[in-house]
């Protein structure tokens, strides 16, 4: 994946819902393994705010409103100009931090690198921790059988 | 009328000073911590979380912590910390047909596809008080299987195909939302819905129990109750395209409900539904069954002057911060409002005695 080219939205958005979603436990040991911290201006620093969270009536209807998420965002620029956001789930503003840092050098020459150290091993683990629940709710699955009663043979 | 009285500040500091060294408890015991109570009291968090109408598990762990316990003072406290944050936006809908299912079960079909799957449920325990707990020890691993990778659809499309339940076509429309203006009536569906998913569970539970024993009887089925993990999406103005910002465990439930049909409508099965943060299972059906009984004008079906069918009543009792607010208000110094109360009854009982006394005197 390393020669890959990063820069397509579904690909952007790909790498931002995985570090908005990941849990700061996860993420910051590798990011911090990582270790190279390019020099950055905030161009908003970190601050937490709510997210309204919407559903839909019967699932598939109109509009409502569930309730609030916490959510911590963040914008830098790199000193090349490019510019990172972290948008993520909670109030951390290092994972902020780190997401916007990640987001920006994805889309620099060193893209490769941190997906290989930093992007991929948290997919693994998110995918990991997702397929065990996952197997652990297919055990729990009904296997109906039935019972032959009555005259009938 | 109020007064001003002073002196009672030193009383509130050392009253503070003994809560928390209450909330403390022996101090020859462990403290609890916030993770512990986020790991291990999760069902607490969730319903902290699903009525404080935020969803961070860490602080409702603190809150529970905070409030020794009492889930409606966790819940006051998230409600207050909520009204802090700066609203960053409203989320896409969430595809809880895209679920990750920890649990999903119908009790109308046997052979949904995907099926029926237990999850970490309650249900076909003895609720017998298992003294095993009471001692530490390891966990055995919880068995697995072959997990499934498709999507687990809704059993409601199923039924779609038939024109047999009641169709939920979708909609764009922005709805009303509760933390922005307050509950007009008569209301709709989206905010009865607001209302209903942040309303007491308790309160909640009885409303719905109360449309099971008759009053506005729409005899229920559940049709599907999902727990799992969803994503949330948000358009971001700056990418310019939608990211997901988080991901959320929610519990859906939508009831199939017997319709004969009305005026306008052929008969079929009808839809009641309910969406709660976290494993909220008795709060999810509840809520769908209320959500059903306050449809009764939009079907076409009498209004039977029940309860749960009296939008006004369900909507204006169903907070409990509203409602513990003006209760528990009642306890707070009321010296001149009652001084004011003793000085008219006392007059009362003059001008009583007084007709009385020339009575007696003049037999």
């Amino acid at each position: 994946m390393t020669d890959q080219t990063y820069n397509s939205k579904a690909t952007r958005q790909d790498w931002m819902g995985l570090l908005a979603r990941a849990p700061e436990s996860a993420l910051m040991p590798l990011w911090d393994k990582y270790e190279v911290r390019p020099n950055f201006e905030w161009l908003r620093s970190p601050e937490v705010g709510g997210v309204m969270v919407r559903g839909r009536t019967g699932g598939t209807g109109a509009r409502f409103n569930i309730g609030e998420m916490t959510v911590t965002r963040c914008s830098l620029v790199l000193q090349d100009g490019t510019v990172g956001h972290g948008y993520v789930q909670g109030r951390s503003k290092s994972k902020a931090q780190a997401a916007a840092l990640i987001d920006a050098l994805m889309q620099t020459s060193a893209a490769g690198a941190v997906h290989d150290q930093v992007i991929a091993p948290l997919e693994g683990q998110i995918q990991s921790a997702r397929t065990d629940r996952a197997s652990k709710a297919a055990a729990t699955k009904v296997e109906f059988f039935t019972m032959v009663r009555g005259e009938d043979t | 009328m109020y007064v001003a009285v002073k002196g009672g500040e030193t009383a509130i500091e050392n009253a503070h000073a003994w809560l928390a060294e209450e909330r403390r408890g022996a101090t020859d015991i462990d403290e609890l911590s916030i993770v512990q109570i986020r790991e291990q009291l999760g069902l607490a968090v969730n319903r902290v979380m699903a009525e404080g109408s935020l969803y961070d598990p860490d602080l409702a762990a603190l809150a529970i912590k905070q409030s020794r316990g009492d889930l409606i003072e966790a819940i006051f406290l998230i409600r207050a910390y909520r009204t802090t944050l700066p609203r960053f936006g409203y989320s896409n809908p969430v595809k809880t047909d895209e679920m990750a299912c920890d649990r999903r079960i119908s009790a109308t079909f046997k052979d949904a596809p995907g099926g029926q799957v237990l999850g970490p449920t309650f249900d076909y325990t003895h609720r017998l008080l298992d003294f095993k707990l009471a001692a530490e020890g390891e966990v055995p691993a919880a068995p697995t299987a072959q997990p499934r990778t498709e999507a687990t659809p809704h059993i409601t499309e199923f039924l779609k195909g038939e024109d047999i339940i009641q169709d939920e076509p979708a909609s764009d429309t922005t709805p009303g939302d509760l933390t922005r203006e307050p509950m007009e009536l008569p209301s709709n569906r989206p905010l009865r819905l607001q209302s209903l998913t942040r309303g007491d569970e308790g309160f909640v539970l009885g409303m719905a129990y109360s449309t099971q024993r008759g009053y506005a009887r729409n005899h229920a089925f559940v049709g599907e109750l999902r727990i799992g993990k969803v994503a949330v999406e948000m358009d971001i103005p700056e990418l310019g395209f939608a990211i997901d910002i988080g991901e959320i465990e929610l519990t859906e439930c939508e009831t199939v409900n017997q319709f004969k049909g009305s005026k306008t409508e052929p008969p079929q099965f009808t839809r009641g539904y309910g969406l709660v943060f976290g494993q909220s299972e008795r709060k999810s059906i509840a809520m769908a069954l209320v959500d059903r009984a306050l449809r009764w004008e939009e079907l076409g079906e009498d209004n039977l002057g029940a309860p749960a069918q009296d939008e006004e009543f369900v909507l204006s009792h169903a907070d409990n911060i509203q409602a513990t607010g003006f209760l528990e208000h009642i306890k707070l110094p009321h010296y001149v409002d009652f001084q004011s109360e003793l000085e008219l009854v006392r007059k009362l009982r003059r001008e009583a005695e007084e007709r009385i006394t020339p009575k007696e005197a003049a037999e």
